[in-house]
Order: structure tokens, then C-alpha cells, then sequence
């Protein structure tokens, strides 16, 4: 109780921003308190990256100040941040790709011997022992390039307990990282915790919040709604809060007679990657593909739509065989692919919202091989309204939008061209419960219309909630198939990590 | 293993196991592959022609790659930080000229002097680059191109058609050009020295590895706290200081200069890096593999010559190297992702 009435470590005290004409956050006012993990929630769009940056000294607060040890500061850039002793994980991975892990981890820091050289073995095996506090095994040499998100998250993480800090930031650390991997970072955010730092946690799923935090503030829409204590919390009252009303559910499936086989995959292998993989999906089915991060689950679609080779296997659509490694095939057969990266290989970010949105349709949209500005405006518009994609103007860059709305266009763009397959990979990542519903309903809708759709998801709520049938893919094999009725957390978790007992 | 590493000694199979990670690199070193087509160049040529690993000829290949190397190590500084520097040419032609101009003026002027100024001049045309580049923030590519033109102007409007002779400079700055000891001549002297310790700042100091770093992933530099401003600036300046260098050895070299000195060479400096496996985006390479790729670049001028190839086959010859160096890269890039995306399917 004697931590009510401490003095707060660091306190956002009336932080204000704006961009261009619209506010991020108003007025948002919170304490961090040292030795507590505290929870920032709220949908997409609500703020909370916002914050993040004002704390790591990326964006000057437009008003406001950040309180540190009783004393307002504003920090002047990341270093200026940094400096103050406060260590900031980014959402998205902000690694150099050409430069070790050990270097990545230390740049501008890096330990120095004699004449300010840099000491490359110090700094190797202060990597190595970063990599045992956190119980992973990455070798310090390696280049980032080619690491895994998972892999990516880890070395960020490594990173910022590196600083030492008294406040660490995490904007949605576990987004990309498997069970295992997920407690054993809650174990060093708790022993840093006991040494007395304050850790801001931002993420989207709840059991983490609440097993993990000791306070949690709820922003929405850029406000600041609530500040308390998690033990007097419920989840419901959480989300309540952040949505501003009730969402009626989270997994709105309707139950659908599933028609004929859309898809079949058989015996499809990529050395290294996966083997033998076969399944087939029904029209109006919503097939799983579950499995931990890094199980090979979004190279086998990759490959299925064609921009991965594979060595053997195939592919059919309506029984039609499909050329290996051609996309264009796969969407003239009617597969469209929505990837798990949206920022990489979903969008193109500095085009607009509209060409984003038409870019899977310029044939049909042409005229004479010419693209009428009207026809592109007149699609994009209905499409944008239909999934109900909230932007300033059509004409605005894609990478202007929240996260949420992001993955609607990208949807929008798919959906458009009227797709048999729809392929979903980790369809809600990032995305704020309020959006999360809306893009399930979506995929329910699109079944029932009859549309087949395969969906790779690490989140076994979303799995459970969605899925007519759950495959389970273990280091690249499928390990099991589980029926709706089948596929409990236990049953899917536990062939996920390969125990064979769980072959069915 | 966190155990020994942290040992303040370094005890005998630590080292041991540091040579042979360090044999292993040596092999896997893009450099490497330079080196070795250097050597079957010049055992190509040789064979042909016996006289051309002379004492003499070596001499004459060193003198003539020496310039070039400063150039491509300045040069491999910029690109290495994701841009690059297209004015080398023109600022190592306006600090020839003034060179000489200052020499035939004051002839008594050292050479120490005569070499602070001009790497002193091209470091002012490398604060113009850097300033224009980091304030503006337009293409490198683009405003070193407006440079490349300013610089030749006021090269030209200066000269006014004129030429400084061998015989307008002193001696004892001339013999600059033709000095050797042990054999060796000073100007290739001078490109190792400068190499050497450009390759230890880019190697061993933090604001070397923030050069890569920016390279790499100019966002991540910023939200990593580094100054990518100054960064940029100073990669400039000292690419510039050594174009001014590299016109003070050129002037010295010749003897001869005029307004029309070293059109063109920015290209060559270029392909120099690039062949050096500098890889053109940044983050990667370094200023061994560039310097391995200029002389690579003049040992084939004068094998051509030897083997009485006709040199106008000698730009075709670069031009295929060159293609020859990006599909390695690609290559070994896309070797080097399927290695890394077999380990961690493994791991995982």
C-alpha cells in the first residue's frame, strides 16, 4: 500500500501531440512507479504508440512535460531519452540488418578498451550473457539479416536490458514471440522489477496484462480514461472501457455447411522448411494452420500462392494443378494472400489509401490499358466503406493509417477481386480488439458466402474462436488435425511443441 | 562459455580458437575473391609476358593504382553510410590545379604545406556536399552531381585555358611523384598509410560502426540515438579531404595540370568500390576490398596492355567485372539467407 502515497518514478504529467490536424493524445496524465509493471491498453489508434515515442524522445510533446525523480523533462532526441535512463522496445523491429546481433546490441555503446577502441570480445560476451539472462541461444556473431521476428524481438529486448535502465518501454514485445519465449521474458521484466525499475508494458492480450502488471491505464482515442490497481480489475471492465461499449463478441462464427474442396495441398516439401504437407479446405470452411512462431506455417502458404518455390508436392485449386512459383497463377485461380507482414509485403506504404486498395485489380479497372482516376476512387471508396476503414482522405499515404486499418486495406485490396481462397496470415496482429472483431466477423462473413479460407494464427483464442478445422504444424510438419469439437488449448498446444502422443 | 569469456586473460585456446574463426573468415571474406583474381591476372600475364612482375612494372602499377585508392576509400566511406559522392572527380581536378597554381606562384612553399592546403580545400568541397546533403535532404546522387559541375566551373573559370608545366613547380615537390623507399614508391606508400588508418576508424571506433549502422537502416539509426547529421557530414568531409589529397598526388605524379584533370575518374572510383564488394545501398563493405578493387581495376589497364589486348576492349572488361561483382554479391546473399533460414527452422 505504501506505493500509493510514493513519489511515482516517472510521471506523464498532461502530454499533449498533434500531427498536422489531428491530435494523437490529449492532456494524458499517468504515474510509473518503480518495481511495478504497468499496463497501457487501448485500441489502435488510441495513443498508446504515441506515448511510447514522447517517452523515448522521438516526438517533442506539443504540451506537457514527462516527470523524472520529481524533475520535468524533455527529452531532447532518443539519446537525450536514453540517457535519462529510459530504454524503449519498439513495435516494430528497429535492427541494422548488414551488422552482427552483438554489434546491434550495443551500437553506440559498444564497450571500448584502449584509445576508445572498441572491445569486440568484451562486447561479444556481454551479449553472450544477455542471451543466458534470457535463456536463448542466438549466436552474437550472426548477422540480424535473416532472423526471425521472434529472433528480431529477442535481440531488441537484449538490447534494452543492455542500457541498464530504471524505465523500460515495451510496445507490444510478444507480439511475435512463442509461450515459452513469452514467460521467460515476464521473468526478467519481474526480476527487473525487484531491482526496483518501472516497466510500461503496452500489449493486446489481456492474460498477459493481468498475469504480468500491477497497475493499468486505459487510453481511447488519444484520453486518458482510467488509472488502477489490476487486482481490482476485470477483463470485461478493461475492454468496456477501451471500446467505449460493449463488444457483443469476439468470435462471431457462424456455423456454415461447408461445400465442395477449393483447395488441396498434397505432399508439399521445401528441404529445410517443412515436409509433407497435405490438407484440403471446403468451400466456407475457415481452416487453422496453428503451430508456436517459426513452426514453418507462413512458408507453406507462401508457397501454396507461389512465391516460394517448392521441391515436391502440389497444389490444386478446383482441381485445377497450379504452377510452382507464380503468384500470378494463384490469383488468376482465385487465391488471394493477405502475408504476415503488412508493412514489408502487404502495402506499399508511401502510396495512397486508394492505390493501395485497387492495386490486385489494375486490369480490370483499365480502360484501353489506361487507368481512369474515377473508376480507381469510385472502388477503393466503396471498398474502404465496406470494411469500414476510418482515414482522412482517400488520397492520404497508407502509412498514415493505424495498424487496424492498415490490414483492412490490404484486406480491402484482396477481397476485391472476389478470391475462392483466401489465405490469412496472422490476420489480426497488432490490431486492437475493437478492429480484431471486426476482421473475424469479416472472415465469418466470407465464408458463409462461401469463400474457402486458411488462416495462419499464433493466437490460440483467435484459433479456438474461428476455426471449422486446426491443423497443427510442428518444425515444418503437420503434427495434427484437430476438429472444432476436438481443438482445445491442451490438444493444440500440445502437438504444437511436438509431443506425439497428441497424433490423433 | 560465459565463464571464460569473461576471464581477463585470454587463455591459449581462446586464442587458438580466435585464429582459426579468423582463418575461417579470411576464406569466407568477400576480399578474398579479389585478391585471387588479382593473382590469376597477374600470373595470366606474366606467363605471356615475364617482364611484367619487373621491378619496374610493379613500381609503375603501384604509382598508378595509389591515386585511385585514395579516392576509393573516401569514396567507400559515403557509400557505406547509404550515399555517395560523385564530385571526387572534379574536386580532385580543383585541387590539382590549385596546387600547382600555388607552387608556381610560391615555389617556395614545402611540400607538407602544398598537401595540408589541398586536403584542406577538398575538405571545404566535402563540408559543401555534406551541409547540402544533410540539410536538404535530396539524393546524395543528385546534389553531388550539381557539385560535380560547380566545382569543374569554378576549376575552369580559374584555370582560363591555362596549364601549369613540370617546369612551374619545384622540384623537390615533383620528386613527391617519383620517390621511393625500400623500393616502394611514396605515393603507394601514402594510399596504404591512408587506407590503413581509415579501415581502423571504420573497424574500431564507435562513430566508424555508426556509418554502417546509418547504411543499414537510416530509421533505426535515428531512434538508436545517432547523430546521422554529423555523420553524414563527416563522411563527406573526409571523403573530400582525401579527393584533395588525392589531387596533390596527382599534381605531384604528372607535373601537369589543367582544368580538364581527372574528368570523369568519379565513375572509375566507383567501380573500384562497387568490384571491391561496397555494396552500392550501404551497410556493407570495406575500405580493403575497395582499394583491392582499384588496383584490380588499373592491374587489368596494364595487362591489357601487355597482352596486347586492344584497350578499347578495356572498358568492356570493367564493365563485365563489374556485372561479374553484383552477381556474386546476390549470390552469396542469397546462399547466405537459405543457410540462415535452414539454421533457424531448426532451431525453432
Amino acid at each position: 500500500m505504501d506505493r500509493e502515497h510514493a513519489a511515482p518514478l516517472l510521471e506523464v504529467r498532461g502530454v499533449s501531440k498533434s500531427f498536422g490536424a489531428v491530435a494523437a493524445v490529449r492532456e494524458v496524465s499517468f504515474p510509473l512507479h518503480g518495481g511495478e509493471a504497468h499496463a497501457l491498453v487501448g485500441e489502435n489508434g488510441a495513443g498508446k504508440s504515441t506515448i511510447v515515442k514522447v517517452l523515448a524522445g522521438v516526438h517533442e510533446p506539443d504540451t506537457g512535460v514527462i516527470v523524472l525523480d520529481g524533475e520535468e523533462t524533455r527529452p531532447a532526441g532518443p539519446a537525450a531519452a536514453r540517457a535519462a535512463g529510459i530504454a524503449v522496445i519498439y513495435q516494430e523491429p528497429t535492427l541494422f540488418p548488414d551488422l552482427s546481433v552483438a554489434e546491434n546490441i550495443f551500437m553506440g555503446r559498444q564497450p571500448l578498451g584502449r584509445f576508445g577502441r572498441i572491445d569486440r570480445a568484451a562486447m561479444r560476451a556481454e551479449a553472450v550473457r544477455l542471451f543466458d539472462r534470457l535463456g536463448v541461444r542466438l549466436d552474437p556473431d550472426r548477422p540480424a539479416r535473416g532472423l526471425s521476428i521472434a529472433d528480431q524481438q529477442l535481440v531488441e529486448i537484449a538490447k534494452a536490458l543492455s542500457l541498464r535502465a530504471r524505465v523500460l518501454v515495451m510496445d507490444e514485445p510478444t507480439a511475435a514471440l512463442s509461450g515459452v519465449e513469452v514467460e521467460r521474458l515476464f521473468a526478467v521484466v519481474r526480476a527487473l522489477c525487484e531491482e526496483g525499475a518501472a516497466v510500461l508494458f503496452i500489449s493486446h492480450r489481456f492474460d498477459e496484462v493481468f498475469s504480468l502488471c500491477h497497475r493499468l491505464t486505459v487510453l481511447r482515442d488519444g484520453t486518458w480514461v482510467s488509472t488502477d490497481p489490476v487486482a481490482d480489475l476485470t477483463v470485461d471492465q478493461v475492454v468496456r472501457r477501451m471500446v467505449g461499449r460493449d463488444v457483443s463478441t469476439l468470435y462471431p462464427k457462424e456455423d456454415v455447411e461447408p461445400g465442395d474442396v477449393v483447395l488441396e495441398v498434397a505432399g508439399l516439401t521445401r528441404h529445410g522448411v517443412f515436409a509433407d504437407i497435405g490438407f484440403s479446405v471446403r468451400a466456407g470452411e475457415i481452416v487453422a494452420l496453428a503451430g508456436l512462431v517459426g513452426a514453418g506455417r507462413s512458408e507453406v502458404v507462401r508457397a501454396v500462392f507461389g512465391i516460394d518455390r517448392y521441391d515436391a508436392g502440389e497444389v490444386r485449386v478446383a482441381g485445377e494443378r497450379l504452377p510452382a512459383g507464380t503468384p500470378a497463377a494463384a490469383v488468376a485461380a482465385g487465391i488471394a494472400l493477405v502475408p504476415e507482414d503488412r508493412r514489408q509485403q502487404g502495402l506499399v506504404m508511401e502510396l495512397s489509401i486508394e492505390r493501395n486498395a485497387t492495386l490486385t485489380r489494375l486490369k480490370p479497372l483499365s480502360r484501353l490499358g489506361l487507368l481512369g482516376g474515377g473508376r480507381e476512387r469510385r472502388s477503393a471508396r466503396e471498398w474502404t466503406k465496406r470494411l469500414q476503414v476510418k482515414y482522412g482522405r482517400l488520397a492520404d499515404a497508407v502509412g498514415t493509417l493505424s495498424g487496424g486499418n492498415q490490414q483492412k486495406v490490404v484486406l480491402a485490396k484482396w477481397l476485391a477481386t472476389g478470391p475462392k481462397v483466401l489465405i490469412v496470415d496472422e490476420p489480426t496482429r497488432g490490431i486492437d480488439i475493437g478492429t480484431k472483431a471486426e476482421v473475424h466477423r469479416l472472415l465469418s462473413r466470407l465464408a458463409a458466402d462461401g469463400v474457402a479460407v486458411v488462416m495462419v494464427s499464433s493466437e490460440l483464442p483467435e484459433v479456438l474462436g474461428m476455426a471449422d478445422r486446426v491443423l497443427v504444424v510442428h518444425e515444418g510438419r503437420i503434427t495434427a488435425e484437430l476438429s472444432r469439437a476436438e481443438a482445445t488449448e491442451e490438444s493444440v498446444m500440445f502437438a504444437a511443441t511436438g509431443r506425439k502422443a497428441a497424433v490423433a | 562459455m560465459s565463464a571464460r569469456l569473461a576471464a581477463p586473460a585470454v587463455p591459449p585456446a581462446e586464442a587458438d580458437e580466435s585464429r582459426t574463426r579468423f582463418v575461417r573468415k579470411l576464406w569466407l571474406a568477400r576480399e578474398f575473391g579479389i585478391v585471387v583474381a588479382l593473382g590469376l591476372l597477374v600470373l595470366v600475364t606474366t606467363l605471356d609476358n615475364p617482364a611484367f612482375l619487373s621491378p619496374q612494372s610493379l613500381r609503375d602499377l603501384l604509382l598508378g593504382a595509389a591515386i585511385l585508392v585514395v579516392l576509393a576509400v573516401g569514396q567507400t566511406v559515403v557509400i557505406i553510410s547509404r550515399n555517395i559522392d560523385l564530385s571526387v572527380g572534379a574536386v580532385l581536378g580543383l585541387v590539382a590545379f590549385a596546387t600547382g597554381k600555388l607552387l608556381s606562384t610560391a615555389p617556395g612553399t614545402p611540400a607538407v604545406v602544398a598537401i595540408l592546403a589541398g586536403v584542406g580545400l577538398g575538405a571545404v568541397c566535402g563540408v559543401v556536399n555534406g551541409v547540402l546533403v544533410a540539410a536538404a535532404r535530396v539524393p546524395a546522387l543528385v546534389i553531388t552531381l550539381g557539385t560535380l559541375y560547380a566545382f569543374r566551373g569554378i576549376d575552369h573559370s580559374w584555370a582560363q585555358g591555362q596549364q601549369i608545366n613540370a617546369s612551374d613547380m619545384p622540384r623537390s615537390f615533383l620528386r613527391l611523384g617519383t620517390w621511393t623507399v625500400l623500393g616502394i614508391p611514396v605515393l603507394a606508400v601514402i594510399a596504404v598509410v591512408v587506407m590503413a588508418v581509415v579501415g581502423f576508424y571504420l573497424r574500431s571506433y564507435r562513430s566508424g560502426r555508426e556509418l554502417y549502422a546509418i547504411g543499414s537502416e537510416p530509421a533505426a539509426a535515428r531512434l538508436s540515438g545517432i547523430p546521422v547529421g554529423r555523420r553524414v557530414l563527416t563522411s563527406f568531409v573526409l571523403c573530400g579531404a582525401l579527393a584533395g589529397l588525392a589531387g596533390v598526388l596527382y599534381a605531384a605524379r604528372f607535373g601537369t595540370v589543367d582544368a580538364t584533370v581527372g574528368t570523369g575518374i568519379e565513375l572509375q572510383v566507383v567501380a573500384a568500390a562497387v568490384v571491391g564488394g561496397v555494396a552500392i545501398f550501404g551497410g556493407s563493405g570495406s575500405v580493403y576490398g575497395a582499394a583491392l578493387g582499384a588496383v584490380l581495376l588499373t592491374t587489368i589497364g596494364s595487362s591489357l596492355a601487355v597482352l596486347r589486348i586492344n584497350p578499347f576492349w578495356q572498358q568492356a572488361v570493367v564493365g563485365g567485372l563489374i556485372l561479374a561483382a553484383i552477381g556474386l554479391d546476390r549470390l552469396l546473399a542469397v546462399r547466405a539467407a537459405n543457410r540462415l533460414r535452414g539454421r533457424s527452422s531448426h532451431g525453432a
